[in-house]
């Protein structure tokens, strides 16, 4: 990882904001984060990244939790979600 | 793992525009709802909206957007907005901030409403009341604002560009951070309805569009992550058209106040299409089967350059109604288009800058 990847720190709690929701609409085929006149299709791995950001688990605990779900290396992992996640703050779709 | 954006999978409409009443204190010379406007007794009922909401939740329309006019001017706005609530629909307020008091917003924040988009004229006080047409306006916007962000509820700030303001695109977007807001819209006056009548009087000169245009990547690299700022080129100064409404009759439904269904706003400019009314009909029956909605769906109907063009499934051939404003030809390319045969006629209005009076919106 070099000094421009983003980091999330391991302690931050990451959120939705009011006025972001994650739903499940079987006719758009699946889960979509709902946003400020923004719909973004998710697919089945970042909806069980943003289910887990429930205010409550580290961002830390999330990624345990998900290298644990998929038996895959925590180092992946970890910049797999840093990335989406970082996308999603920049966006104003989450908070951390 | 990824997040797309609105990608072509989704078929299914994904937003209603739900024009609750064309009422509205404000007269904004660019106000996008047509020149004959609905009156009060026309509006359909409290009633109706919760069918349709529940209609279009069935759909598979995900969010709705409560406009008008001023949907303030709807004393049953809190019973609305909590219909699209039960429906399930992720609710946005657009709103002019004028006739919302703040007691209303908490009712509609407890009611499930989901986001607040406000507008706002300009980042001056006197500029902005006058091209609102109505004195103090700018100062309830703000007040309007400050409760919004009180209550949590995400805040966008609708900015409509255009020659009179456009040289303080900064400053509106200054504004939109001091205020809160999460969200910005820089958005440039489209020719329809009372903008069309004003166009001269709004048209932004070239210059100002390349400064406005250099002004937003700058303050979008400068505000990354803290505030989302939208912007589109504006129409007569740009290469290639809008992909309107996401392509015909495939993302987004409006219901005017009278309970007709649009493909969009704009839509009953184009003479002898035929809309049918959710008095009549389910929205599924509309969105499926009336001829409106039939009538530029998909690429069947379009003629040289569109049809052939590598394009066609990305831009639609750009906006039906301004292909119909500016040639007298719904099927033909969107003018804006510099490969439509008219193309220079564009410029040519493009260039036309007069400081007449505005000819402010009234019912």
């Amino acid at each position: 990882m070099n000094d421009t990847a983003p980091t999330i720190a391991p302690e931050a709690r990451p959120h939705l904001p009011r006025g972001v929701r994650l739903v499940h609409n079987e006719a758009q085929g699946g889960w979509v984060l709902l946003a400020p006149e923004r719909v973004f299709k998710a697919d089945a791995v970042a909806a069980e990244v943003v289910k887990r950001c429930t205010g409550e688990a580290t961002f830390a605990a999330i990624v345990d939790d998900l290298a644990k779900t998929y038996s895959a290396p925590r180092e992946r992992i970890l910049a797999d979600v840093t990335a989406l996640l970082r996308g999603l703050a920049d966006k104003r779709l989450l908070e951390l | 793992m990824a997040m797309a954006g609105n990608d072509a999978a989704l078929r299914t409409p994904l937003g209603l525009l739900a024009e609750l009443t064309h009422r509205c204190p404000l007269g904004c010379p660019y106000c996008s709802n047509p020149l004959a406007l609905d009156p009060r007794q026309s509006e359909l009922d409290t009633q109706t909206w919760a069918r349709v909401f529940n209609e279009a939740a069935g759909l598979g329309v995900l969010q709705v957007h409560l406009s008008g006019g001023e949907p303030g001017a709807r004393r049953d706005l809190v019973a609305i907005t909590a219909a699209a609530h039960a429906a399930g629909l992720y609710s946005n307020l657009i709103t002019s901030a004028v006739g919302i008091t703040a007691a209303t917003l908490r009712q509609l924040a407890d009611s499930g409403l989901d986001h607040v988009q406000i507008s706002i004229q300009d980042s001056e006080a006197a500029s902005a009341d006058r091209i609102a047409g109505y004195e103090g306006a700018f100062a309830r916007k703000r007040a309007l604002a400050a409760e919004v962000v009180s209550l949590k509820i995400p805040l966008t700030v609708n900015a409509v560009m255009h020659r009179a303001n456009i040289d303080r695109l900064e400053d509106m977007v200054a504004l939109a951070l001091a205020l809160g807001a999460s969200r910005v819209e820089i958005a440039h006056a489209q020719y329809y309805g009372w903008a069309l009548k004003n166009r001269a009087a709004l048209m932004p000169t070239a210059a100002q569009v390349r400064r406005a245009t250099a002004a937003v990547e700058e303050l979008r690299a400068r505000h990354h992550g803290e505030i989302v700022i939208d912007a589109v080129v504006p129409d007569y100064h740009a290469r290639l058209p809008k992909p309107c409404v996401g392509g015909w009759g495939r993302r987004s439904l409006n219901v005017t106040p009278g309970g007709k269904v649009l493909p969009c706003h704009a839509a009953e400019s184009i003479p002898g299409l035929e809309f049918w009314s959710v008095r009549e009909h389910s929205l599924a029956d509309i969105w499926a089967n009336s001829p409106a909605f039939n009538a530029f769906r998909g690429t069947a109907w379009m003629q040289e350059p569109c049809r052939s063009c590598a394009r066609r499934d990305i831009d639609f051939g750009g906006c039906r109604c301004q292909a119909f404003a500016l040639t007298g030809d719904a099927r033909a390319t969107d003018p804006v288009c510099h490969l439509a045969p008219n193309h220079h006629e564009v410029a040519a209005l493009a260039s036309v800058q007069e400081d007449a009076p505005y000819a402010y919106r009234r019912m």
